[in-house]
């Protein structure tokens, strides 16, 4: 189980729309992540689902079942939250048993599971201490395990992994992704990392302004972007785009050109520019170049092995390809 | 840079304060101490400076004795409950976005501000006065016989006088605890079927218990002093003596020195051994 449909879903609050009208399919045991920058109304969206916000119009479906009206806790539907929102004076095994106490389920019962939940997670071993005495990722999985004991017909994370510190949030990256594997049940992801929703996702909502740009596979994403904000917001580091005479050349209004999708020569190309900042990550340099009769800075991705210099004079040249070329709407042509 | 001249030099420049400081509080501590062991009775000219415990022999064996400590600790305990429960629910009423919510959190402060002796005034001639009382009224309004609440139930007409009075302080710290509360463990409880008491009970109550014994302890160190309202009120009458009030009347109304600052002895015990078994359980509550 685990299908949400949402059907011409508006959000306000007062006169100002966060959400304009929006549908979307969430099938069954898929992981979907909805990224985009700040304020684009995607924890709204999460929280709309969830029902911890009323939609101003239209409706929700749950497998089904119209849940429009219906309260959170009934939706079926658990909620990891940003800050986990673990209840501090309780142990963590109080914490995970807490739902399933408020459902009225016999002791013995909720003993196996939160048991069954701890060993899941690697909870076993501080299972009787407080929330205060535990680590951010410990944290973490005690939010996650409240959220499993229940059984819900979909995960909802909010944010989860940006309170953590890098490393950490690669580790339970990974980690949610192999629950996920495990339990096969919907998840819904809400990050403004476009890492973690390239790694993690089996579909990607791209929204700006509360407005869904793309849906699409992660690959779907990076190779055809259907419009300019997309192609900006999706691969690291961000895709080239270029206005202008160069861009009418190709009879489009803009273009794009991914750092990676770009040849770099020391003696011949296309473009001839100076290299500015170059960001050495040992595998790959990332190169800032500057001076090349285009308006924009190019970015651009060559080996770890190949040697450049601040003021190194560098010849570019697009695979063209791989290029990108949106109208005058910023639409994909 | 804290050299060890400019450390004596600063040891120097406090002292003073610090003399003043104890002679302010140990001149009258040890003068009542004194006294205590004397027996002295100014207006009669009697002074024996020594006649060893025979004043706290005889504070404790009069029968005021325990009964004023009972009434005491039935006020201390009277006031502390109204406050505690009226002042959770007036902060949880006024944590909701309200109209005219500056205002209404003004207002729901303001009784702190008024001298206990004007407002037991107050209480006593406009609410529970018989004759024109707002109460009576209310009561003629509805068709019964005026109830004079200051002789016919004194200890909860004053406990109804003080509590009013320390209620917005109960209501103001525990409505900054009710604040610091995270929204988001609020909306866990929800998504985890939590219905509104139980979010209170589990998750609410829990958090304010730290503010909740704060309170508790703040409000006992007063309320064992209370004084304006029982002077104003009832004289001391219909079994509204306190402790305080006792030794109050010892000394000025007996003119009794001696026999007056030996309860004072006393009544400083009781009140540190309440402050201790206080502190334990603030300590306890304190340290998570």
């Amino acid at each position: 189980m685990g299908n949400i449909t949402l059907n011409q879903v508006t959000k306000s609050f007062g006169d100002v729309q966060v959400i304009p009208p929006l549908d979307l399919e969430i099938n069954e045991g898929e992981f979907v992540v909805f990224v985009g920058p700040s304020g684009c109304g995607k924890s709204t969206l999460l929280r709309l689902i969830a029902g911890l916000e009323d939609v101003t119009s239209g409706n929700i479906t749950i497998d089904g079942r119209e849940a429009t009206e219906v309260p959170p806790a009934k939706r079926g539907l658990a909620m990891v939250f940003q800050s986990y929102a673990l209840y501090p004076h309780m142990s963590v095994r109080k914490n995970i048993a807490f739902p399933l106490k408020m459902a009225g389920m016999p002791q013995d019962q909720i003993d196996a599971k939160v048991n069954n939940a701890a060993s899941v997670l690697n909870l076993a071993d501080y299972i009787d201490r407080r929330p205060g005495q535990l680590s951010g990722g410990q944290r973490q999985r005690v939010a996650i395990g409240r959220a499993i004991v229940r059984e819900p017909a979909a995960f909802l994370f909010d944010e989860p992994l940006s309170n953590l510190d890098a490393s950490l949030r690669v580790n339970m990256r990974l980690e949610i992704s192999e629950l996920h594997n495990t339990l096969k049940t919907t998840m819904i992801y809400v990050t403004h990392d476009q890492v973690e929703a390239m790694t993690m996702a089996d579909k990607i909502v791209v929204l700006q302004a509360g407005n869904i740009e793309q849906v699409g596979s992660p690959l779907d994403l990076y190779h055809s972007p259907q419009n300019t904000f997309v192609a900006g917001f999706i691969g690291s580091p961000n895709m080239n785009l270029f206005t202008g005479s160069e861009a009418q050349k190709h009879g489009a209004k803009t273009i794009g050109i991914r750092p990676e999708h770009v040849q770099v020569s020391k003696t011949e190309g296309m473009w001839k520019g100076r290299v500015g900042v170059a960001e050495h990550l040992g595998s790959d340099t990332f190169i800032h170049v500057h001076d090349t009769g285009l308006a924009e800075m190019v970015t651009v991705r060559i080996s770890g092995d190949m040697q450049v210099k601040h003021n190194d004079t560098i010849y570019l040249s697009p695979d063209m390809e791989k290029m990108h070329k949106f109208d005058d709407n910023d639409q994909r042509i | 840079m804290a050299t060890a001249h400019s450390k004596s030099a600063a040891r120097i420049m406090i002292a003073p304060a610090v003399f003043l400081l104890l002679v302010w509080m140990l001149v009258p501590l040890c003068m009542t101490l004194y006294f205590s062991f004397s027996d002295y009775r100014p207006l009669r000219g009697i002074f024996e400076p020594w006649v060893g415990f025979e004043n706290y022999v005889r504070f404790f064996s009069s029968s005021s004795f325990l009964k004023s400590v009972f009434t005491t600790l039935w006020m201390v305990g009277g006031v502390l409950s109204i406050t505690i429960i009226g002042g959770v629910l007036m902060a949880l009423l006024l944590d909701r976005p309200i109209f005219g919510q500056g205002v209404v959190r003004m207002l729901v402060i303001a009784p702190f501000f008024i001298m206990p002796t004007v407002s037991a005034l107050v209480w006593k001639n406009m609410f529970f006065n018989v004759d024109n009382g707002l109460f009576s009224y209310l009561y003629k309004w509805l068709g019964m016989q005026p109830y004079d609440f200051l002789s016919q139930a004194p200890i909860f007409s004053i406990v109804i006088i003080v509590a009013w009075q320390w209620l917005p302080f109960a209501t103001l710290i525990l409505l900054t605890a009710v604040q610091s509360l995270d929204s988001e463990q609020l909306e866990a409880a929800e998504m985890d079927g939590a219905p509104a008491l139980s979010r209170f009970r589990f998750i609410i109550l829990p958090h304010l218990s730290r503010a909740i014994t704060v309170v508790i302890l703040i409000q006992t160190i007063f309320l064992l002093s209370i004084f304006a309202e029982i002077f104003v009120t009832t004289n001391g009458a219909f079994g509204t003596r306190t402790l305080t009030y006792l030794v109050y009347q010892r000394v000025l109304e007996s003119q009794n020195v001696g026999l007056g600052s030996a309860g004072g002895i006393i009544a400083v015990i009781l009140a540190n051994i309440v402050a201790i078994f206080l502190m334990r359980i603030v300590g306890k509550n304190l340290d998570t």
